[in-house]
């Protein structure tokens, strides 16, 4: 465990020395700290209507305005970063966790679960995302949980295809042949010898995933599909800007900055790991 | 090239069945009676006996299966229960829309982003390197809906430079409609792939055959616009063709956004009106679009490469 | 005097790197005159790629002429401008790469990058096609007119290499530069190569100037060689006067750690023990004392290239006996 912790901070410190990858660190943490302290740090109650001060611009009291039911937009913003999180992270990380294990089985395994995998991977890659997630919300009905399902189901192709190529690679490398000549178990192998190898790289496309996932949790809940009305999401700040935007116009900048920069500081976070972790893979990608 | 174009085309065929057959029994397995969840509260008994009859509802599950791919394969997609139009003719009627944005948007990104790209390779590490880096980056990070929403409130509210909804009529008017969308789609694009063709460029400078180039004296100028482009935007061609779905979704919700007619407007709409067999076909029909473009993405890059066509 | 090509002069080139300024060539100086075969030999890594891409000016742009001139037809090169090189190339010097699989463009046609290269001629697309296929035929390509429209992928490695040599020929140059031509081939292509190179030669009467590490193949088809090591020249002189009665001892264990050479039969090939030096930190003296059995306390000054008798130089103290004894 130790050796792993001491990775991390050299991994840390590789990315904090490039400029860029600061940067992300930066707008990362910063999203990801207001989003555990949110119920604290909000100056008014991000659902609590009020409508004397409705569809008031920016001032000193409400820093971004408020909306037509007089809530505070920037406590909305703050909130809805919580929101944009809970999303994001069960599905990258719920992804990325069924990807590896049929991945690794995938690369693994026999030829014809090879195969068969792949082919499911291959079909689940073939829905256009958003398309895939409208027709399932359609079925089921639009929560939280839906398009957590949604966003997990569609990127497991990613994590699959890589955690099995990686496999493959690995499988044939010397230190794994000694290992089975050695009389490992299948286990020991894959999980003793190959995952720590495999999972660095995945941690990148996962990095480099979380922004995809905000902006499709966002754009369910701008289409009205997403996270249920009053819950704040930066998704749901845009449709109520949009639907108002020549009344309430800083709603629309309310929500879509911090999109915006979310995926900015992922997108350098995950570029700066990506070189840090394995320069090989610029190439690739 | 013939035996694997065949092959290629196998297997968005293959894919595209695994995928009709998912979705179909997707359908299927949602809980409830789906006469009754497609119908909704204007169900009355004799409509609902008529849509079951239709959709063979009361038949086994496979011969539901088997019907239902009867009906594909005579391009019936199913009929919308309210206006009694068949689903293909709808869609069909609103995918032009949806695909000339798309063209529009890929071609004024891939055109900036190629250029951008060639030129900070032909130039590394200036200050113009530098800075289209900078931009490709953030560029990359713009999701289409959240520039779409952008361009709406500072083009077309603010400035009024742009209309904000529809489609527009005759050319220029419809062109005139496209600017904003386009433009929403397209950004992250231009990022991607100025950023793509920037690394394949800077690969190709460095191989042999653009060394022999220089020894015998062909411009600079010429050395990159014609020996070393044609090879460095071939992984554009890939990167487009698998990013139809990409391409797709952006589609929904920029549709949305600026009002415009196209599938992604007739999906959500469908879905707000509960009109599924409607949303299915949408769903169908982009599907094999996005199977389709993979697949010509892959055959186009064995056709420009020579190499590529040798190796396969 | 006015038939000399080439004269180098006393050049010396480093590359800037992380660790130092790396001395990649220092105090070369030899000469080619018109019509001549001249060979320089050495292990990899004695600066004969830096010295090719110098002669025409395609160097790395961390690159640094520290001194010397490289005169062609009497003309200071590294004071041309990119323009009036780019004149230069493909047209008075040509030059054929080592790896015949990297030197054409993956995806045009043969035809259309023979055609390309003859730029400056003002002849029609028909005509220039029409020479490009003599010069494919002279280079021994069967059915030139046909292979024409063929890409580089359906050629293999020696025909490949033919029409490099085609390429380079095609402008009648005054010089061509043979960057290790056949060493990626096999030893008959290499031997057919070399041949059909010679017969070019003699008919054009162009200087070549034959880079190579296989000793046979300079003794066959040179007139003159020079001796690399290290970046630096440590013999030069006549091919026969220099293998019969070689004077630097680095020449001596180069000719016997050839292969060709090899007369007793031997369980393990000869090599010459150690390592070059660093080009970025070079030790004092001679630069092959550290590897040299004969290595004296006068070897920590560095040997001067004198000229033993016409036409033949060698930078070693062993050839200076008499002035030892004085």
């Amino acid at each position: 465990m130790s050796k792993s912790r001491s990775e991390l901070s050299i991994i840390l410190r590789g990315v904090a020395k490039d400029p860029l990858g600061l940067i992300g660190l930066i707008i990362v943490g910063a999203i990801v700290i207001s989003a555990i302290f949110a119920a604290w740090i909000v100056p008014y109650d991000p659902i609590g209507m009020n409508i004397p001060d409705r569809m008031q611009g920016p001032s000193w009291s409400h820093w971004l305005g408020t909306d037509n039911l007089g809530r505070d937009t920037l406590s909305r913003v703050i909130m809805g970063g919580q929101v944009a999180l809970k999303v994001a992270l069960p599905a990258v990380f719920g992804a990325m966790a069924i990807g590896l294990t049929l991945g690794m089985i995938a690369g693994y395994g026999p030829r014809w679960l090879d195969n068969l995998l792949m082919l499911f991977f291959d079909t689940l890659r073939s829905f256009p995302t958003v398309m895939f997630a409208l027709a399932v919300v359609a079925l089921v009905g639009p929560s939280l949980q839906t398009v957590v399902l949604v966003v997990m189901a569609t990127s497991i192709p990613t994590y699959g295809r890589v955690a099995r190529t990686q496999t493959l690679t690995l499988r044939n490398s010397e230190f794994i042949l000694a290992e089975r000549a050695m009389g490992a178990s299948m286990v020991r192998i894959l999980g003793v010898h190959m995952l720590p190898n495999i999972i660095g790289v995945l941690g990148v496309l996962a990095a480099m995933d979380v922004p995809t996932v905000i902006a499709l949790e966002a754009g369910l809940s701008f289409l009205g599909l997403g996270v249920k009305p009053p819950t704040p999401s930066w998704g749901a700040l845009l449709k109520d800007g949009y639907a108002l935007i020549r009344q309430t116009p800083w709603l629309v900048v309310g929500g879509g900055l911090p999109i915006i920069l979310a995926t900015l500081g992922f997108t350098f976070l995950g570029e700066s790991l990506r070189d840090v972790v394995d320069p090989k893979l610029r190439k690739n990608r | 090239m013939f035996i694997y174009t065949v092959k290629r085309f196998a297997l968005a065929g293959l894919i595209l069945i695994v995928a009709v057959t998912a979705m179909f029994l997707m359908i299927r397995a949602v809980p409830g009676d789906p006469v009754s969840i497609m119908l909704g509260p204007r169900a009355t008994p004799e409509l609902k006996a008529s849509l079951i009859a239709q959709m063979a509802l009361d038949q086994p599950i496979w011969k539901q299966l088997l019907i239902y791919y009867g009906g594909l394969l005579r391009g019936d997609l199913g009929i919308d229960v309210f206006s009694g139009r068949s689903v293909v003719e709808i869609v069909f009627q609103q995918l032009p829309y949806t695909l000339e944005m798309i063209t529009l948007s890929v071609v004024w990104s891939a055109t900036l982003g190629i250029a951008l790209g060639a030129y900070a390779a032909a130039n590394p590490n200036t200050m113009i390197d530098r800075i289209a880096a900078a931009v490709s980056v953030s560029f990359v990070a713009a999701p289409a809906f959240v520039v779409a929403l952008l361009a709406l409130l500072i083009f077309a509210v603010q400035l009024q430079w742009f209309p904000a909804i529809g489609a527009g009529e005759g050319f220029w008017g419809r062109l005139n409609h496209l600017v904003l969308p386009s433009f929403a789609i397209g950004l992250s694009w231009v990022g991607y792939i100025a950023r793509l063709v920037r690394a394949s460029m800077l690969e190709v400078l460095g191989e042999g055959h653009i060394r022999t180039a220089r020894a015998f004296g062909i411009s600079e100028r010429r050395i990159i616009m014609s020996y070393a482009l044609r090879i460095a935007i071939l992984p554009v061609f890939t990167v487009i063709g698998v990013g139809m779905g990409f391409l797709l979704s952006s589609a929904v919700f920029t549709e949305i956004v600026f009002a415009r007619p196209g599938i992604g407007k007739l999906v959500i709409d469908s879905i707000t009106t509960r009109n599924y067999p409607v949303v299915m076909g949408t769903v169908l029909v982009s599907t094999g679009l996005f199977v389709l473009s993979t697949a010509i993405a892959d055959l186009l890059n064995a056709l420009l490469d020579p190499r590529a066509r040798s190796a396969k | 005097m006015s038939d000399t090509l080439l004269e180098i002069d006393n050049l010396s080139v480093d590359y800037e790197t992380e660790r130092g300024d790396l001395k990649a060539l220092r105090d070369i100086s030899f000469d080619v005159q018109k019509g001549e075969i001249v060979g320089i030999v050495g292990e990899s890594g004695c600066g004969k790629s830096t010295l090719i891409s110098s002669i025409l000016r395609l160097t790395a742009p961390n690159t640094r002429f520290r001194q010397g001139e490289v005169r062609f037809k009497g003309d200071d090169i590294l004071t041309k401008t990119e323009r009036q090189m780019r004149d230069l190339r493909g047209s008075d010097i040509s030059i054929v790469f080592q790896d015949p699989m990297q030197t054409h463009n993956p995806v045009l046609t043969i035809g259309r990058q023979l055609v390309d290269i003859q730029h400056r001629s003002k002849a029609t697309k028909a005509q220039k096609l029409d020479i490009a296929a003599k010069m494919l035929a002279a280079v021994g390509i069967p059915d030139p007119q046909a292979r024409l429209k063929q890409h580089p992928h359906e050629f293999s490695g020696g025909m490949r290499q033919r029409i490099a040599i085609a390429m380079a020929l095609m402008s009648e140059p005054d010089l061509l530069i043979a960057d290790e031509p056949t060493t990626a081939l096999d030893a008959t292509l290499e031997v057919q190569i070399i041949e059909r190179l010679k017969d070019l030669q003699s008919e054009m009467n162009c200087a070549i100037l034959f880079i190579s590490h296989h000793l046979g193949v300079i003794a066959e088809l040179c007139d003159r060689v020079v001796v690399m090591y290290a970046g630096a020249v440590v013999e030069s002189g006549d091919v026969r006067e220099i293998f019969h009665d070689p004077k630097h001892p680095y020449t001596r264990r180069l000719i016997e750690c050839d292969p060709g050479h090899i007369k007793t039969r031997a369980r393990i090939l000869p090599t010459i023990p150690g390592e070059v030096p660093d080009l970025a930190n070079l030790p004092d003296g001679c630069i092959f004392r550290d590897r040299c059995e004969q290595a004296t306390d006068r070897c920590h000054q560095v040997p001067a290239l004198e000229k033993l008798k016409e036409g033949h130089f060698a930078a070693c103290w062993l050839n200076h006996h008499e002035e030892a004894a004085t």
